[in-house]
């Protein structure tokens, strides 16, 4: 009986396996006009979901909305063609290669964190393919790479940001406490190199788990070190965790954290305990609080109500690097007048005062980002809000 | 787990089934490597069929452990980034030639391997087990936290394995040298699992107590498949990193070990071709399901569990007794 | 810093009692099947996280939690007829690797109702920390110590009293001897789905307000308490509670005086030494070879 059905339910599977490859996407057949494909590949899921989750919405949200008023350059529509990496670099690396070989998209925007975006770069080099990464880390672009560009803000950018503030307040013996991932790592080395040109001296370097559930005895520790404030280099859940075992164990020195923690769950988590946390981030999360002068108010108050009114989630900084690579990339299609990829590619370079969510980028042959550190606000939790450090 | 005997008489017809296979079945694989290519489109496809012999070569030797010696490890992927990282490094840290650092980092796994399986395997139940995850997750910590060495979580950068002189790039020329090496180490597997301690051992389904009564060294037959599959995955996990130019500490996760474990018993255990079938449809299967989106790590484990409760031995031994008949 | 020690301890112990409660499930399938309950992380998963949604849907904070260990109990006992019930007469290899496929399932389930947010329940008796001596410690970690330790006596209890409870230790000592005296070995499964997805729920709703919650927050808890569990003795009530207490002690003894990078490493360092010596963990039975 149990043998005989066997046959069938293969049958069966078979037929949807085979049904999947049908909806692979077809290859490129000559239609008029041809649509303008993004290539994307973000850590939508897995550790790094809380960067690509608003990535990949933004995209979707702008290349709907941009379809919908009749397209890009005379009339071609955007084609999309996202990948998730979870957070993997060797997937990454093979969606990287999917995007450039079978998808034939004429710009990749993705590479939501670090590795991936490394991972993938090679590919993109070879074959010549115009691409702006979403991720933080010097690396991508130190030295200059011909073909990568990318939109955050450099972690070293965050500690310096950090560093200026500590020296305003007259605080120099800094405790570090970061975590275990590819962004905690990348900022802790960052603001290792450049203390010292800020007069900040390190006397503690605690670390912890991505999925650690108590760092207390990390931060008695440094509750031993003699430090006059503790900067918190990290992403996701650890750093309200922090944040929250920081006032359990008695702490009550000044308490930086990352641009990484730059959302409204952040302060959620942490309730009151991130009363007076401040940190570095980019001008989207207190748009209502930017003078009516700001360059950037208009850009990010559009941005945030269009992704607010959309997914009635909170916005996050994240979101708003994919509207800048998505951004930048069609102005620089529009720049070279097509999709050519070396002209795009030129015009990328070209790009001058483009007025994004993340700052104002100037990029030159020496520089594939393009912000300075007026880009960073200092921000601080007051009542459980975001307010600006004057 | 019935009677010794009755289980070798019983399994006796096999043996014609599986030594034709060592020499067929390997022709067989070598011939659908060798035309393959015909059917792959472009660099992409050739990309995805040298993660599928590259993870197959893992498997391979997983699956002597896990269906043959009756042991899982959960650790394999501690091996796997092992052998990346550890001839990345030799190359790049120390200036030693990429044709001498993967064979050297390979030893070095086998070692490693020995030394951890030599204790723990004569121990039993879910020791093995347990042991690889700790091991595992001990080796993926220390490549996460020594950044100095290993570029920490962002990974790094990997030089090209050079052979002869010339760099060995491009997907075409790896699809050659991972499908040559696969086909080598299916051959060398079944040479194993044929030897007179793997023909006995297959037979009594792992019951050490039964082995030894036959006077079969069964403990020693296990540290050796133990050490070979760690060799394997070592090699592939180096051939992986060199290939990729890039590797990062995700390979060396508990999860990823997991993914292996799941290729074998997928695939089928205790059977050779089964590994290979088990890393080819868990490789492609991830590369379609990406058009679910939203969807797709349900789906993925929704396929997973049906799959085993509709063929609960795997794929391949499943339909070889199906339509094998002589299989059983 | 020679008194900080306190405060280690009650770190650990706090991330022990919860390793502990994920322990006792794995030990609870473990006796049923023989096989390693790799979705018993989920279970907890989606216990923190229907307790989430009940609470932001109004309802007071105790009927939330008792229906979100409800919801995760009903959860296991749907996914057993479906899934593990089928395959009962498998090999462990395979009844392994299906939990793995219903993890998956649950994750991504998870990830498509929830998103990939993270997300807290309050404090059960306020977040002000109690001081002990010179450390602090949070209420609620009084109530994960306190959980953990109702749900074993309650688990003792059931085991000892109830005809089911006596039918699964039964069927934990000798599943064949089970059967022939007339136990449905079938319902034993059934009930210990059930009653693993309960326990880990209650591990979870206890622990969200310290550790949070997300879709894929099991993974870890799965493989803590999988190591506890093997640490104390699979199969053995007391020894996964001892496993997960003493995993979360070196952890955070670990962290305090060693390094907080190797912190996982130490621990399993000394799982790995407490196994060699002890193949079958710290309380576990010492098993008989049969042919």
């Amino acid at each position: 009986m149990v043998q005989r059905r066997i046959p069938a339910i293969a049958s069966r599977i078979a037929g949807a396996a085979l049904s999947l490859f049908a909806l692979l996407p077809p290859p490129a057949h000559a239609q008029a006009p041809e649509p303008v494909r993004i290539g994307a590949f973000l850590s939508v899921t897995g550790p790094a979901a809380f960067l690509g989750d608003p990535e990949l919405k933004t995209l979707e949200m702008y290349v709907e909305r941009i379809n919908a008023e009749g397209g890009v350059l005379g009339g071609r529509k955007l084609q999309l063609v996202s990948y998730d990496d979870a957070g993997d670099a060797e997937k990454a690396r093979t969606f990287a290669k999917r995007l450039i070989e079978q998808d034939k998209v004429d710009l990749i925007v993705g590479g939501s964190t670090t590795g991936t975006t490394m991972a993938a770069l090679p590919l993109a080099e070879q074959a010549g393919t115009p691409f702006i990464s979403l991720a933080g880390a010097v690396p991508i672009v130190e030295p200059v790479k011909k073909w990568v560009f990318k939109t955050p803000h450099t972690d070293r950018m965050a500690c310096e940001k950090i560093f200026v503030d500590a020296q305003a307040r007259k605080l120099t013996r800094i405790a570090l406490i970061s975590g275990s991932g590819g962004f905690d790592k990348s900022m802790r080395g960052e603001c290792l190199k450049t203390a010292a040109k800020y007069g900040v001296e390190f006397v503690a370097d605690e670390t912890y788990g991505a999925n650690d559930t108590d760092m207390t005895a990390q931060l008695t520790k440094i509750k031993g070190s003699g430090a006059q404030a503790v900067l918190n280099a990290g992403f996701g859940q650890g750093p309200a965790i922090v944040t929250r075992n920081y006032r359990q164990v008695g702490l009550t020195l000044p308490l930086y954290q990352s641009h990484g923690v730059a959302s409204r769950e952040y302060i959620k988590l942490s309730g009151p305990a991130a009363e007076g946390v401040r940190l570095p981030a980019a001008a989207l999360l207190v748009s209502d609080l930017l003078p009516a002068g700001d360059a950037q108010k208009p850009v990010v108050a559009n941005y945030r109500k269009a992704f607010e009114d959309k997914y009635k989630t909170d916005v996050s900084t994240f979101g708003g690097h994919a509207y800048d690579g998505l951004m930048l990339a069609l102005n620089a299609m529009k720049a070279a007048g097509g999709t050519d990829k070396a002209k795009v590619r030129d015009a990328l370079e070209a790009t001058r005062g483009y007025v994004g969510t993340g700052g104002v980028v100037n990029m030159s042959a020496s520089d594939h980002m393009g912000l300075d550190l007026s880009a960073f606000r200092m921000l601080e939790v007051k009542e459980g809000n975001w307010s600006l450090v004057k | 787990m019935g009677p010794a005997i009755a289980t070798v008489s019983e399994r006796v017809p096999a043996r014609h089934w599986v030594a034709s296979a060592r020499s067929g079945g390997t022709l067989l694989l070598a011939a659908i490597v060798a035309f393959a290519p015909l059917v792959l489109p472009n660099n992409y496809a050739y990309d995805v069929a040298v993660q599928i012999a590259l993870n197959a070569i893992v498997c391979v030797g997983l699956n002597l452990l896990i269906g043959y010696a009756g042991q899982i490890s959960l650790g394999h992927a501690g091996f796997f980034a092992l052998g990346g990282y550890g001839s990345a490094i030799l190359a790049t840290r120390f200036g030693v030639p990429v044709w001498v650092s993967l064979p050297a980092t390979c030893a070095m796994v086998g070692a490693l391997a020995w030394l951890v399986g030599r204790p723990t395997l004569r121990l039993k139940g879910h020791t093995l087990a347990m042991a690889t995850l700790g091991l595992g997750v001990i080796i993926s910590i220390a490549i996460t936290t020594e950044d100095r060495l290993t570029g920490g979580p962002d990974g790094m950068a990997v030089p090209p394995l050079v052979l002869f002189g010339a760099a060995v790039q491009g997907e075409r020329l790896w699809y050659w040298i991972a499908g040559a090496l696969l086909v080598a180490a299916v051959w060398l597997s079944l040479n194993l699992i044929e030897s007179p301690n793997g023909r006995a051992l297959r037979a009594l389904h792992g019951s050490e107590v039964a082995a030894q009564t036959l006077g079969i060294d069964a403990a020693r037959f296990k540290l050796q498949v133990f050490t070979l599959s760690a060799v394997f995955a070592a090699l592939a996990g180096a051939l992986t990193a060199h290939y990729a130019g890039f590797i990062t500490p995700v390979k060396s996760s508990f999860l990823h070990s997991v993914e292996l474990v799941i290729m074998v018993v997928f695939g089928g255990m205790a059977s050779v071709f089964g590994a290979v079938v088990g890393a080819a449809v868990l490789t492609v299967l991830p590369q379609l399901l990406t058009v679910l989106k939203d969807y797709e790590m349900m789906v993925f484990g929704a396929v997973l569990v049906a799959t085993m409760v509709l063929f609960p031995q795997g794929i391949v031994p499943t339909l070889a007794r199906r339509f094998g008949g002589r299989a059983r | 810093m020679g008194s900080s020690w306190l405060q280690f301890v009650a770190g650990g112990l706090t991330s022990g009692a919860i390793y502990a409660l994920v322990a006792l499930g794995f030990a609870i399938v473990f006796n049923a099947s023989g096989a390693i309950n790799f979705a018993q992380g989920e279970f907890v998963m989606v216990g923190s996280m229907s307790a989430v949604t009940l609470l932001g849907l109004g309802l007071p904070l105790p009927v939330a939690v008792v229906l979100a260990i409800a919801a995760a109990a009903v959860v296991a006992l749907i996914i057993e007829r479906i899934a593990i019930a089928p395959a009962r007469h498998a090999e462990t290899v395979t009844l392994i690797i299906i939990t793995i496929g219903v993890s998956l399932f649950l994750r991504g389930l998870a990830q498509l109702l929830w998103g990939t947010g993270v997300f807290r329940l309050p404090g059960f008796s306020g977040d002000e920390p109690i001081a002990v001596g010179n450390a602090t410690i949070l209420p609620q970690s009084l109530w994960v110590l306190g959980g953990a330790a109702v749900s074993v006596v309650l688990l003792a209890t059931f085991y000892r009293r109830t005809l089911l409870g006596k039918a699964m230790l039964a069927t934990s000592y000798n599943r064949l001897a089970a059967q022939l005296v007339g136990i449905d070995t079938r319902v034993v499964l059934f009930a210990s789905f059930g009653l693993a997805a309960a326990l880990g729920a209650i591990g979870g709703v206890l622990i969200a307000p310290i550790a949070f919650t997300s879709y894929d927050a099991g993974i870890m808890l799965g493989l803590k308490g999988f190591a506890a569990a093997m640490l104390g003795g699979l199969g053995s009530f007391a020894g996964a509670v001892a496993g997960g207490l003493l995993l979360g002690l070196l952890e955070g003894l670990g962290a305090g005086f060693v390094s907080s990078a190797y912190k996982d490493a130490i621990a399993f360092v000394v799982i790995l030494a407490v196994l060699f010596f002890l193949p079958g963990g710290l309380l576990g039975t010492r098993h008989r070879d049969r042919v």
